[in-house]
């Protein structure tokens, strides 16, 4: 089977496949164009008398829960990314299969993490055939160098819970690592040793696998409360001695940034969003991972506390920071995707008004609205934006595939969509005339910010108009990357090979992007 | 032995004894970012060989060999080999690592200059505001691209303690490029020479390319200044400068205290005279406390002999950059006693000093009172000045004027305030 075929130019005007590992996929058709028809995927109906009387679903080990399930040649197994780099579950899913001589598996993680670089000796020996799903570090480097046997597809956060509820990819068995639950398959991340948060990331999977299975290694009674996961929806329950290293969901992105640089830009972003009067009383806000963007949650809630204003929800990523501002009173919700740190886990755990969310209730694009389109300001990294306001956040500008798409595309929707970023990263211009993937279409971005200048969407007049008098140093986006150049270097163009190894999709499904071999 | 090659149509000569001595320059290792390490080999025959291993090679690996190419050619070197490890060094850097690497193996009179950068060119004048000067090592490329960006009033190129004795040689050549290509974003362009006598073959990488102010450490005597100027009038005669040069000499020992006046009477040029505290102490044989009762007398008398002089008295720096409201308490502190600066070695303590450097609110509204007030006894052709029943004297009125100035250039009142 080829791994990708009939390439057609997409409205983005990029070359896609229309046929990615042997399925047909639709190249993208413009923001809002592509209408799905049909009814959602449903998996096989389950009865009762086919599970324990007792409600007692554990067996002995993974392996066996693996083999019950049916484990074999092909399949799509998906695993979930709530302890970050303290996962300690996917790589043994892959041991097992690998031992049971199972070949060509399709691996659908919520994302990847360097943790599972050892996977890659399962992407080379055809245990695994391909990853649909993030491809962070070591996994991206292997993907860019065209070294997996599959396409890796890339899809956001939404777009992945949006291939399940289509039908668009069909998982087999679902592993969902729960710090606790009991033996009826009911779940959480809350509570246990090894709590993490939440497993939201999950709820996908759980509801459209055919085989469910939960590994925990704190196993309460029943009722597991609260029962983020239903155990209705569950196969196997697995007791192991450590389910994944919670203190790992840190990670060095969730940090407040002590870069003067970086603090500069927030500080820069945080007056722009005061002046041009996105911040009210009652606003909404997504605090992302990234240590700009916590920083800027800091300005925001120095802008709240000046004015006796209230934040009526953070939509987070939350660590200790927005949880400090949940705790002051500052913010009166956090709809929470993912936490970041303990805090962030305590504070779910006691706080009522720190909520849990799912992919579903936060970015599914194939749905009756979502929470991300609600939100005020949204603020945003980006590894690379063109003058078109394109952005990149897969690729470096030497091609290599180093980083997921997580929520970026569908915290797209927001109603203000702000990308703080440094003019370069050692010596390489982050604006560039093309961005060498394309992630997200210009149209969606409002304002980026750099140290030295911001520049405002020609699409929002109202942002530019309000902002014209207020002192901020306000460029084009074309005179930002000639400063960036004058100071650089104009870069030379890169050369890539015509082999695609992954593509981005949209949240609606459609084929944006391709990603293209680097030559070594 | 000593290779002449002057003899051919080459103008250069290798060191004694150098022949196959390698010329390293640059930094380079964890946490080395927008750096480059040169190693340059003379040879005397097979060509030219560059070999670059660059974190930006696609992006920018031709134009780098070119630049080296470049370079070389511009030193009439035919054979060598050039190992170029680079972390993102922007040109002037990589220029300033390959011309050191190859003037540690040769003599040459040559010098490879980069064009000047158009936002560099100009003076400065004798009282700017000098609230804030940042502290910039002078090795280390990578805290020079982005300092301009915070704003401070200068920034200082240091050549002294922020650089270790082996990198010194190099580092010169990385200041004079960084002189006259970083874009200084208006900042006062300084730097820190070495203690003299030394820090006087400094100048000659400082003085024909555009250094505005010259900071001249451990100075002790009027002496240390006027061999410092007279190396200045000697580089600005070769080259053709006009452009001023400020001196700020920096006080840091008992003998620099009790010379304090004749030091800042020195010469026209001494703009500024600042105080090193650290250094201080450790010449009184005591510690330095946040309280700093041990540097009490020192400071008012740099205070003190810069007024007497009419320059302006600079403090040391407040080496906790984590403690923003410590910094803020000392800049008030530092106010209190007169001085009209302070340095800085972190970019985010420029606005913590330049705000409470700044006048404060009731500061501003007596003096607009006493301004208005003089403006209509101007006006009415009145040679006393009064304000309700008081009268003003002149040097109240040139503090008020003084004090109004300061709030419209830290953004504390608009510059039409007589206006409204």
């Amino acid at each position: 089977m080829k791994k990708y075929d009939k390439l057609v130019v997409n409205a983005a005007g990029r070359e896609v496949p229309t046929i990615i590992n042997g399925e047909e996929h639709i190249p993208f058709q413009g923001v809002g164009k592509y209408k799905p028809t049909g009814r959602r995927y449903g998996p096989k109906l389950a009865s009762c008398a086919d599970f324990p009387e007792d409600g007692n679903k554990q067996v002995e080990s993974l392996k066996e829960a693996l083999i019950k399930s049916g484990l074999k040649d092909g399949m799509t197994i998906s695993t979930h990314h709530h302890f970050r780099n303290g996962d300690l579950i996917a790589n043994q899913i892959f041991d097992i299969a690998h031992e049971l001589g199972i070949k060509d598996l399709r691996w659908y993680p919520s994302a990847s993490f360097p943790c599972q670089e050892k996977l890659i000796e399962y992407l080379e020996d055809g245990t695994i055939n391909r990853i649909e799903g993030s491809m962070n570090g070591p996994l991206g480097k292997f993907t860019s160098e065209g070294k997996m046997k599959g396409l890796s597809v890339l899809r956001s956060h939404g777009g992945r819970y949006q291939a399940v509820q289509d039908g668009e990819v069909k998982i087999d068995i679902a592993v969902i690592a729960a710090p606790t639950a009991d033996f009826f398959g009911n779940a959480n991340g809350v509570n246990g040793d090894t709590a993490c948060g939440l497993l939201g990331f999950a709820l996908a999977d759980s509801q459209y696998a055919e085989k469910v299975i939960v590994v925990t290694d704190n196993l309460v009674p029943f009722p597991c409360i609260p029962w983020q996961i239903h155990g209705n929806y569950v196969d196997y329950v697995v007791k192991v001695d450590k389910v994944g290293i919670p203190e790992k969901i840190i990670s060095g992105t969730t940090r407040v940034t002590k870069s003067p640089d970086r603090l500069l830009i927030a500080e820069i972003t945080a007056e722009f969003c005061e002046k041009a009067g996105l911040i009210y009383d009652g606003f909404s806000y997504q605090a992302g991972a990234g240590g700009t963007a916590l920083s800027i949650g800091n300005y925001f809630g120095d802008i709240l506390r000046k004015n006796n204003w209230k934040a009526r929800f953070i939509r987070a990523g939350s660590n200790k920071y927005p949880v400090e501002l949940l705790e002051e009173g500052l913010v009166e919700y956090i709809l929470d995707g993912q936490t970041f740190d303990l805090e962030g886990v305590r504070s779910m755990r006691e706080n009522p008004n720190h909520v849990h969310t799912s992919p579903f209730t936060s970015y599914n694009y194939h749905s009756k609205g979502n929470f991300a389109q609600l939100v005020d300001i949204v603020v945003l990294g980006a590894t690379e934006v063109d003058i078109n306001f394109n952005a990149n956040v897969v690729t470096h500008s030497d091609g290599y595939l180093l980083h997921g798409i997580g929520g970026w595309q569908n915290c797209l929707a927001a109603k203000t969509t702000i990308m703080p970023i440094p003019l370069f990263r050692d010596r390489i211009p982050v604006i560039r005339d093309e961005v060498t993937t394309i992630c997200a279409p210009g149209e969606l971005i409002d304002v980026i910010v750099t140290e030295r200048g911001i520049a405002i969407n020609p699409l929002r007049q109202d942002l530019i108009e309000k902002t014209k008098d207020s002192g901020l140093v306000i460029k084009t986006i074309q005179e930002l990357k000639d400063e960036a150049e004058a100071i650089c270097g104009v870069p030379e163009k890169i050369e890539l090979s015509d082999e695609i190894v992954s593509v981005v999709k949209w949240v609606d499904g459609t084929v944006l992007d391709s990603v293209r071999k680097v030559l070594t | 032995m000593e290779f002449n090659f002057l003899s051919t149509f080459v103008t250069f000569k290798i060191k004694n004894n150098c022949m196959g001595k390698i010329g390293i320059a640059g930094n380079q290792g964890k946490g080395v970012k927008s750096d480059c390490q040169v190693q340059f080999e003379f040879l005397t025959e097979g060509g030219i060989n560059i070999e670059l291993n660059s974190k930006v090679q696609v992006l920018y690996g031709k134009s780098i060999v070119k630049l080296a190419h470049d370079i070389l050619s511009h030193f009439e070197i035919e054979n060598a080999r050039l190992l170029i490890e680079d972390t993102g060094a922007i040109d002037f850097v990589i220029a300033a690592r390959i011309e050191a690497a190859i003037k540690k193996v040769i003599d040459t009179t040559k010098d490879f200059l980069l064009p000047v950068n158009k936002e560099n060119l100009g003076s400065t004048n004798k009282d700017d505001f000098r609230f804030s000067r940042l502290y910039l090592p002078g090795n280390s490329p990578k805290l020079m691209l982005n300092a301009g960006i915070h704003k401070p009033n200068g920034l200082i190129l240091d050549l002294e303690d922020a650089v270790a004795p082996e990198k010194k040689f190099e580092a010169r050549f990385l200041v004079r490029n960084a002189l006259r290509s970083l874009n200084f974003y208006g900042a006062e362009r300084m730097v820190r020479i070495n203690q003299i006598p030394g820090g006087l073959d400094d100048l000659e990488f400082l003085i024909p390319h555009n250094a505005n102010l010259i900071l001249v450490p451990k100075c002790e005597s009027a002496e240390d200044l006027h061999k410092v100027n007279s190396k200045i009038e000697e580089l600005k005669t070769k080259h053709g400068i006009n452009n001023d040069v400020w001196l700020m000499p920096i006080i840091e020992s008992a003998k620099g205290v009790m010379n304090a006046y004749e030091i800042a009477q020195a010469a026209d040029n001494v703009s500024s005279m600042a105080i090193g505290l650290e250094d201080y102490t450790a010449d009184l044989g005591t510690l330095r406390t946040k309280e700093g009762t041990e540097s009490f007398f020192a400071r008012n008398m740099v205070v003190t002999a810069s007024k007497a002089a009419g320059i302006q008295p600079i403090d040391s720096v407040f080496s906790d950059v984590s403690d923003m409201e410590g910094l803020a308490e000392n800049v008030r502190t530092s106010k209190g006693l007169g001085f009209e600066g302070m340095g800085c070695i972190h970019p985010r303590q420029i606005k913590v000093i330049h705000d409470n450097f700044a006048p404060g609110e009731v500061e501003i509204e007596k003096a607009k009172k006493i301004v208005v007030a003089f403006n209509e006894a101007k006006e009415k052709g009145l040679g006393v000045v009064s304000l309700g029943s008081k009268m003003i004297d002149a040097p109240v009125v040139k503090r008020a004027q003084n004090t109004i100035t300061l709030a419209i250039n830290t953004g504390k009142l608009d510059k039409n305030w007589l206006d409204k």
